[in-house]
């Protein structure tokens, strides 16, 4: 076992773990944050996508000793301070853009990482940018719409409901 | 003017903010102090024999606390059929044996032959390698025509042979639909197959198994659509434990589509092992170990005869088709080739003889029960693209033709048993052809000619049989259950109310749904009411959520149990305001006395219930808390229209979808914005059984797309934006919210637009092709237009009854 250390949406967080072990499993099991989700297990679903010092990153690709050090956020630290849902997650929610909600915390993550790379995508763009993150329930259609409607764009060219 | 709240309001959905913010509570977020972790060591055949299996290296190793073995589950019950076919010579359907963990044999690959307890789940992973299984191979059946051959290898030694049951509906309509295929003017025939599918819930199966020594009682935690209905299969008929001393507790569900009504054997593992070794026992599937052990869908391979009369009048539907159910009996899954597909042979047509035959089969592959849709997609797809062919064949407008059959008069009783209620196909096909601008399609195929691309429109129309089901009717068709649904609503002291339902939310948006239908019928706040689920500790016995039946039968046991307590509080109301029971009215959260101005308040009544101290003691018991139970008198009949265009490149077969509408009539709808998604999710899935999904076998059984790297998920840019209209609405006439279901129907109907989009496409470009195998891939396409026979594991070709598939 080797000890890690890593800041976690702020919080420095450390623990003891094996070689093996995935930062997905760190997140989830040590640092007790479970909003990260396992989708799969060939890095294909985008479940567990996190930032480590900014960037997306698969956290199922990445052993928690790869982290030490480094700054991390997840899903449970993205609400604004006064815990309302921030613009990505408000979008969310307002045009339905999750249903079963295991996927969400990757597709907001992702989300946030889009919009930080390319403040206005277009539909395309977002389309493009989401093929690592797969949703089984909405079709994508509501998820497109959440992110347009996040960076500031008009989802009126997105059919209605 | 849309509402804001209640019913027809697209309420913003109350369980999203903890999705959002990673506060769900799925069940793999659930760890119980103490527990220990199991690693299921499966067969990686897919028929053999077990000679021995030696763990005496595994069990000396880090952590191991115990290995299971089958001799551990001897004298334990096996998994249940909750469904008996009985087949068209009278005879009950053969029904092997389903062990928690294998005896004596494997029977496809991902067969459990061992469990590994261990303090962490790498510990218990690393000793399911040490343990040596001496394994003899035999000769595997995955071809459901090989396995019917006489002298094929058996999947299970005790039964006669593969065959599960031959069933024949209406076995008395044989002879007419035969007689009126001979006088028939035209037939059209089709063979064809429905892929086989994996349902893919992005939550993976987890299961966590709890004894409390203390006091006897189990507990198992799990991923399930439907606990109630885990508790009574795996305590009655699995571990004999009677339903008071078991609680499961299906939290958060990450999805479902069918695949998590079913008792598995891993729930039953855990709840076993947890007493065994009185630790609690967690089982978390990964993705690779839920494509061989999660029941899969579909597999049909079926040949349809479509007959018309000289003026195109359907006069006959004849089909046969051969049904796989893999290596075992899956809970519900001797239904859904029959009473779930059968019935719905009909469509929305009068045609008068309609004969379905289905042989199901068994092979060695993973058990195949409902998806999404489950015998209806099967029965939708053969017959629109069976009317589509006969609509080229004979030179003519498959809408008109369409139209010319449609069934316009209700109620309408089918030649296949049911009866559909109310309808308006002709309306929903009006609003299809608005929103595809049909007229405008010459003009975009042109746009598409002058890139190089094809271009086709495809169409066709569903019905599907869902709110299941009428309990005394699925009674007589096989079921061992009732299908009714219960809720019990309880009133608090201070006038808000709990639910408490036999539903259960995995993605559908109960939470938000339900209290727009009590907020309504009260006048009050749908913050006021809150919906519990998903927990048999707290619900009333309930049968769970799959066949679009939430609303139109958990919704209704809701209504009713909040009508009985708003009369139990308009006797307390009568009673405050010293008036008769009859002369008062709720409106607007407050009773008031007809014909005068007095009134009291909702909230006011509630707390009178509860302190009862000027109450009418001697007529009413106190307390404002009510259950229902509902069982519906008959199927609801949602139905629609729906429309693909699509682009092929000729160059390559790659098919993109251009434009994707579905006009439904769901009746009644009580969230917009939910249905909507709820038609969005389904056209995905439809879209991609069409061009990406198949789940595929060698002939040795090794499942080939058994990860997301082969098997083909449709991501965000395989999918175009979605038109969906539900303005269309004959509200169901049997329940009382007037509600149909609407979860299934985007994968129902969308499959059959899809493939007759790219058949209307390669024929304008001049190829004759009459028919594509799904998942209509581009090397399957350019085959096709290129006049070779597409080949490759999981196509027609090796499976189908009669050669090509034209």
């Amino acid at each position: 076992m080797t000890s890690v250390k890593m800041t976690v949406n702020g919080k420095s967080v450390s623990g003891e773990v094996e070689g093996r072990t995935l930062l997905v499993s760190f997140l989830r099991e040590q640092a007790g944050l479970t909003g990260t989700h396992v989708g799969c297990d060939t890095s294909q679903c985008g479940a567990c996508l996190v930032h480590v010092n900014g960037d997306a990153v698969k956290s199922c690709t990445m052993l928690a000793l790869e982290a030490e050090g480094a700054e991390v956020a997840t899903i449970e630290g993205q609400a604004n301070a006064d815990g309302s849902l921030n613009v990505i997650q408000q979008a969310f929610q307002d045009h339905h853009g999750l249903q079963c909600g295991f996927c969400t915390p990757g597709m907001v993550m992702s989300a946030a990482a889009l919009l930080k790379e390319n403040p206005k995508p277009s539909e395309t763009e977002i389309r493009e940018y989401l093929q690592g993150n797969i949703c089984r329930c909405t079709g994508y259609h509501n998820i497109v719409k959440a992110v347009l409607a996040a960076s500031g764009q008009d989802v009126g060219a997105i059919a209605a409901e | 003017m849309p509402k804001d709240s209640g019913i027809g309001a697209s309420s913003k959905r109350r369980e999203d903010v903890r999705f959002l913010t990673g506060a769900g509570n799925y069940t793999d977020d659930i760890n119980i102090r103490g527990q220990a972790h199991v690693y299921f060591l499966r067969s990686d055949v897919a028929h053999g024999k077990i000679n021995g299996i030696d763990s005496s290296t595994a069990e000396a190793m880090p952590g191991v606390v115990r290995i299971f073995t089958g001799k551990d589950f001897e004298g334990i019950g096996g998994l249940p059929c909750g469904w008996q076919v009985t087949d068209r010579h009278g005879e009950v359907m053969q029904e092997p044996p389903h062990p928690v963990l294998a005896q004596g044999k494997v029977r496809h690959v991902g067969d459990p032959i061992a469990a590994v307890v261990a303090d962490t789940a790498e510990q218990a992973r690393d000793a399911a390698e040490a343990i040596e299984v001496d394994l003899e191979e035999l000769p595997a059946v995955i071809n459901m025509k090989e396995a019917l051959k006489e002298g094929a290898t058996k999947v299970h030694d005790d039964l006669t042979s593969n065959l599960c049951y031959d069933w024949g509906f209406v076995e008395e309509n044989k002879g007419a639909v035969e007689e009126a295929i001979q006088n028939a003017a035209h037939v059209t025939t089709l063979e064809l197959v429905n892929n086989r599918l994996v349902a893919n819930p992005m939550e993976p199966r987890v299961a966590v198994g709890d004894f409390e020594r203390g006091t006897g009682n189990s507990t198992l935690y799990t991923t399930s659509q439907n606990p109630h209905v885990i508790r009574l299969l795996m305590g009655a008929f699995v571990l004999g434990i009677p339903e008071h001393k078991l609680r499961v507790v299906a939290p958060d569900v990450g999805g479902g589509f069918g695949t998590k009504i079913f008792h598995y054997a891993e729930e039953a593992f855990c709840t076993f092992a947890a007493k065994a070794i009185n630790r609690p026992v967690k089982w978390t599937s990964s993705r690779s170990e839920a494509f061989i052990s999660d029941a899969h869908g579909r597999d049909h391979v079926t040949k349809i005869e479509l007959a018309l009369d000289a003026d195109n009048n359907f006069t006959a539907i004849r089909t046969e088709t051969h049904a796989n159910m893999g290596a075992y009996l899956s809970t519900f899954a001797p239904s859904v080739p029959t009473w779930l597909h059968g019935v719905l042979m009909a469509g929305n047509y009068k045609t008068p003889n309609i004969y379905v035959n289905v042989k199901a089969v068994f092979t060695n592959t993973v058990p195949v029960d409902a998806y999404r849709g489950a015998g209806r997609p099967e029965a939708t797809y053969q017959l629109e693209r069976v009317i589509d062919k006969a609509a080229r064949e004979l030179g003519v407008d498959p809408i008109a033709l369409r139209r010319q059959n449609f069934i316009t008069e209700f109620p309408y009783d089918t030649p296949v048993a049911v009866t559909y209620d109310t309808g308006d196909y002709g309306a929903t096909m009006d609003k299809l052809e608005e929103m595809a601008d049909i007229a405008g399609f010459a003009e975009r195929r042109k746009q598409s000619e002058a890139k190089g691309k094809l271009r086709g429109l495809g169409i066709n129309c569903y019905i599907e049989a869902c709110g299941i089901a009428p309990s005394n009717l699925v009674g007589q068709l096989g079921a061992r259950a009732g299908l009714y649904e219960s809720a019990t609503v309880r009133v608090n002291a201070t006038g808000g109310l709990v639910v408490m339902t036999g539903s259960h939310s995995h993605g559908q948006g109960h939470e938000t749904a339900f209290p727009q239908v009590i907020a309504d019928m009260i006048g009050i706040d749908e913050s006021m009411v809150e919906i519990v689920h998903g927990d048999t500790a707290n619900t009333p016995m309930g049968m769970g959520t799959y066949g679009s039946r939430s609303l139109a039968v958990g919704g209704s046991a809701m209504v009713r149990a909040a009508e009985k307590v708003i009369n139990k509080a308009k006797k307390i109301a009568a009673h405050l305001m010293e008036a008769s029971d009859a002369d008062i009215e709720l409106k607007d959260g407050a009773f008031s006395v007809a014909g005068t101005d007095k009134s009291v308040a909702w909230g006011d009544v509630c707390l009178a219930a509860y302190v009862p101290h000027n109450y009418p003691l001697e007529d009413i018991e106190p307390g404002l808390e009510e259950t229902a139970f509902y069982d519906p008198s008959n199927f609801t009949y949602p139905s629609g229209a729906y429309a693909c265009e699509v682009e092929v490149d000729p160059d390559t077969g790659k098919v993109t979808i251009e434009r994707m509408m579905a006009a439904d009539d769901f009746g009644n709808v009580v969230n917009p914005m939910i249905v909507s998604g709820q038609v969005h999710g389904g056209l995905a899935q439809g879209i991609g059984q069409a061009l990406l999904e198949n789940c595929v076998y060698d002939e040795n059984g090794q499942l080939l797309s058994a990860s997301y790297m082969d098997y083909a998920m449709p991501r965000a840019a395989d999918l175009p934006n979605f038109e969906v209209d539900h303005s269309c609405a004959t509200p169901c006439t049997h329940n009382p919210l007037g509600v149909k279901g609407c979860g299934e129907a985007g994968a129902i109907g969308s499959p059959p637009s899809v493939v007759n989009a790219v058949i209307d496409a390669l024929n304008s470009g001049g190829k004759d092709v009459p028919h594509i195998d799904m998942p209509m891939s581009p090397a399957r396409v350019w085959a096709a237009m290129n006049g070779a026979a597409a080949t490759g594991h999981g196509t027609a070709e090796g499976r189908s009854l009669g050669g090509a598939s034209s």
